[in-house]
């Protein structure tokens, strides 16, 4: 094998590896709004608000208390599962029934949220970049691998890996949860059909407040697992609304185990585009994908969900 | 001519009087910029409102009306010939839309607004990313073609006359009954002979058109625009849909009285919060959506009228009945 | 040449069959009921003839022409209206203009259609509801209006389904009244309907079908003695 073609592997294995570590988080914040889509049937446009007000909690914490960000999961986690159940219940449960001439009252007003926090972020932290200098922000680990006589050399981000590492506990904690457990039931039930589990005697109202809020400590979670590798800024939301949307189409919409795939594909087509197409339509790649999936795969990529 | 009719061009005719007696450039300026969100608030209101097609992407054809503008003038048109941008700008943004259209209204409901959304995303991605054709991010400047404030003043409410009138026609016609069959019931309005599909492409590209003269008319004005401006899914796409709703959406007043409001909040917003004027609308989209859902027209309409749903009826049955 | 004739319309969803090989023939001017227990295919079989579901296999001839594959709208186009078993109203639209929405699809024009939307509202004798919003119309009038809309199309053959269905003993005569009103003014009609007492007074012949298939065909009085329809409704033990 020639140097020039173990270069080309280890650029591809490279972008591969971080299109992974990427896709790991993603398929955090994809999971908390195919849960809501799954349950609600509505679609949270103010998802990656959640997000950025998480990223603040630990940038607060971080500069405050020195709090490490993956120990701040502990305190982000029930905060955003109390702040999504007060949003279900005092905005969003309210308008659910509401007759209006608008149709999707309720993913306007979601979009409403996201203002509102994106803007409170605004007004309490400025418009500056912020980061959280964690000791071990740019560490790396390296891997070796020999083949044909070369050495080729890849590197996995020590920050990305903890992140991918705890994401895939996380979803497989809301796996067992969903499976396991009474609540998770109650929730897979109601998802599947509202009407038959009110009738069965659940009460579909509370379903949705603890739906909602597992939704926004999921992405919570993903949110303070960004925080060592990005920067923080109070508009940084809508990106990543979108890229939930995209993520959830291309599981399935309202499909759990869809949305863990959608993140990853996601991840990796930003990775691969961004690369060996253009860094500056690396966003638009998500888009066009999430457009065509619609169009040509509306159950999703397996083929499952949207009931 | 009907009363409503009569009514519309008397205002039109004093609104046009307006400049003789305010000088004033300020007012003026809050003048145009509250006749240019009449003629947004009514193009969506036409997609959204009346056909119920609530688009998150209108900024796509607003941006596509603005850069056509632009980039007359950057390729050595003179300002004066870039008036010619209004009709030019509005047919691509028309063009822009049937190509969207035909792509996204193969969804419905909440995946129509999400593919459009991504789409008007992808196209100010474009005008980032195209430096050759649109000086990307630094965006385009150019000194505009008049001083006087009162001379925009008077085409912007030219503009907004007429769309208000066209729309007003085709909410008359067997179009406008079409489009609200689509917005009550698809399934039913396709099993009445109506072709959805075409019909709610004619409805986009009414409202696109309009779009676009108005991103159009605002680089005239303003001389400078950047993708950031005018294809911003916050700035333009989301107060596009808060002005129509604030006023009430699907009635013929709701757009006017919704702007007026917007561009009046918007100024107090701005001096008393700066950056975070947003807050303010944000709160005002979850407070009108919660305790007014049919907007302020529509909540006077349903008070005076006594009866519910009234408010989204174009009222027609009682003139022809 | 049939007004409407189905040669073996099959439909599956997925590994489920929802309408197997079904054919029928109705002629120009007569009144066929469809009958069969819950869930025996009746409203597929309408969904398939007015252009909702595209038949696995099978040809659907309307007029001697092939509509399968067509889209709804252009169904109705050719003359052929239904009425939907759950009420479509426009809600946030009155009657009259729920009613003119139909007519357009035969005039361009707004007072032909108002003039054609007044005379289907007075034919349904919904004269008293014109200014009324649909969504506010009790379950009876929305029924009627189904029948309004469907008859503002100028329809050659009308599908009806389950217009009696949860109307009191006037409505149902009243309704009856209409439907041979309608009948007498030469319009085709295939409709569905679970009281017998109804079906059987208006029908001229009767068509029975369970899990999709048919299994009988005749006058109502062959019909409603044949031991499979009185199987497929009562079970074996009855036959």
């Amino acid at each position: 094998m020639s140097p020039q073609v173990a270069g080309q592997i280890e650029l591809l294995g490279q972008v591969l590896i971080s299109g992974i570590l990427l896709g790991g988080l993603y398929a955090l914040i994809g999971l908390g709004m195919s849960l809501i889509m799954g349950v609600m049937k509505i679609i949270n446009l103010a998802h990656g608000e959640l997000m950025m007000v998480a990223m603040y909690i630990t940038y607060g914490m971080f500069t405050l208390w020195k709090v490490d960000p993956y120990v701040s999961l502990l305190v982000v986690c029930p905060a955003m599962f109390l702040l999504g159940i007060a949003i279900q219940k005092f905005l969003i449960t309210p308008v659910m029934n509401a007759d209006s001439v608008l149709p999707q009252n309720q993913v306007l007003l979601t979009v409403g949220i996201g203002l509102v926090l994106s803007n409170l972020a605004l007004l309490l932290f400025t418009a500056n970049y912020r980061s959280v200098p964690v000791s071990y922000a740019s560490k790396t680990i390296y891997w070796d691998v020999k083949a044909g006589g070369q050495t080729i050399s890849l590197s996995f981000s020590y920050p990305f890996l903890v992140a991918f590492g705890i994401a895939v506990f996380l979803g497989a904690a809301l796996f067992l949860f969903l499976g396991m457990t009474d609540t998770g039931r109650m929730i897979r039930a109601t998802a599947q059909d509202k009407r038959a589990a009110s009738l069965l005697g659940i009460n579909t109202k509370r379903i949705t407040y603890i739906t909602f809020g597992l939704g926004a400590a999921l992405v919570g979670a993903a949110g303070a697992l960004l925080d060592p590798v990005y920067y923080l800024y109070p508009q940084i939301g809508g990106p990543f609304t979108s890229k939930a949307f995209v993520i959830t189409v291309l599981g399935g919409l309202g499909n759990i185990p869809g949305a863990v795939l959608g993140g990853l594909v996601l991840g990796l087509a930003e990775s691969l585009g961004s690369v060996y197409v253009s860094l500056g339509y690396k966003d638009a790649f998500g888009f066009i994908i999430f457009v065509l999936v619609l169009i040509f795969l509306p159950k999703g990529l397996l083929g499952k969900g949207r009931a | 001519m009907t009363k409503s009719l009569a009514a519309a061009l008397l205002s039109v005719a004093a609104l046009a009087l307006l400049p003789l007696f305010v000088s004033n450039t300020y007012v003026l300026h809050m003048l145009v910029m509250v006749l240019l969100w009449v003629l947004l608030g009514q193009s969506w209101n036409l997609l959204g409102g009346y056909t119920g097609q609530v688009s998150y992407g209108h900024a796509a054809f607003f941006g596509v009306g603005a850069y056509t503008t632009a980039i007359m003038v950057k390729s050595g048109l003179s300002p004066a010939m870039a008036w010619w941008g209004l009709l030019l700008g509005g047919i691509l943004a028309a063009l822009v839309g049937s190509v969207l259209g035909w792509i996204c209204f193969r969804l419905r409901g909440p995946y129509f607004s999400l593919s459009i959304l991504a789409l008007s995303e992808v196209l100010r991605l474009i005008a980032v990313n195209w430096k050759d054709l649109t000086n990307g991010a630094e965006g385009i400047l150019y000194i505009p073609a008049f001083n006087s404030k009162a001379a925009y003043y008077w085409i912007i409410l030219a503009l907004a006359a007429v769309s208000f009138l066209t729309i007003r026609a085709v909410m008359r016609s067997k179009f406008g009954f079409y489009f609200l069959a689509i917005r009550e019931d698809q399934d039913c309005a396709e099993s009445l002979g109506i072709n959805t599909t075409k019909y709610k492409l004619y409805s986009l590209l009414i409202s696109a058109f309009f779009t676009g003269v108005a991103g159009s008319f605002y680089m005239n004005y303003m001389g400078f625009i950047d993708p950031g401006i005018v294809f911003s899914l916050p700035d333009i796409s989301i107060m596009m849909i808060l002005c129509t709703m604030l006023g009430g959406a699907a009635t013929m007043e709701g757009p006017a009285v919704g702007a007026v409001l917007y561009i009046l909040m918007s100024e107090a917003f701005r001096v008393f919060l700066k950056s975070g004027h947003l807050l303010f609308f944000g709160i005002l989209i979850i407070v009108i959506i919660i305790f007014f859902p049919q907007g302020i027209v529509g909540t006077l309409r349903e008070r005076w009228a006594g009866r519910r749903l009234r408010a989204a009826s174009p009222g027609i049955s009682k003139e022809v009945a | 040449m049939s007004l409407l004739e189905l040669r073996g319309v099959t439909k599956r969803f997925g590994g489920l069959q929802a309408v197997g090989g079904m054919t029928f023939t109705i002629e120009k001017g007569e009144i066929l009921g469809l009958i069969g227990p819950n869930g025996a295919g009746k409203t597929t079989i309408f969904n398939l003839i007015n252009g909702f579901l595209t038949p696995t296999e099978g040809e659907i001839l309307f007029k001697g022409e092939l509509i399968n594959g067509l889209k709804p709208f252009q169904v109705c186009r050719r003359g052929l209206a239904r009425t939907f078993q759950v009420v479509k109203p426009l809600a946030r639209l009155t009657v009259l203009e729920n009613v003119m929405v139909s007519a357009f699809s035969r005039t361009d024009h707004r007072n032909e259609a108002s003039r054609i939307a007044l005379e289907a509202t007075a034919f349904t004798e919904m004269e008293a509801w014109r200014d009324r919003l649909a969504g506010s119309l009790p379950l009876g009038m929305r029924k009627r209006l189904e029948m309004a809309r469907a008859l503002a199309t100028r329809p050659d053959l009308l599908l009806l389904d389950e217009n009696f269905a949860g109307l009191n003993p006037a409505e149902v005569e009243k309704t009856i009244t209409i439907v041979r009103k309608i009948h007498a003014s030469g319009v085709t009609i295939l409709i569905i309907e679970h009281n017998m007492r109804v079906i059987m007074s208006i029908s001229q012949r009767l068509l029975c079908v369970c899990y999709g298939e048919k299994i009988s065909e005749g006058s109502p009085a062959e019909v409603a003695n044949d031991p499979r329809v009185i199987e497929a409704y009562l079970g074996a033990a009855h036959a």
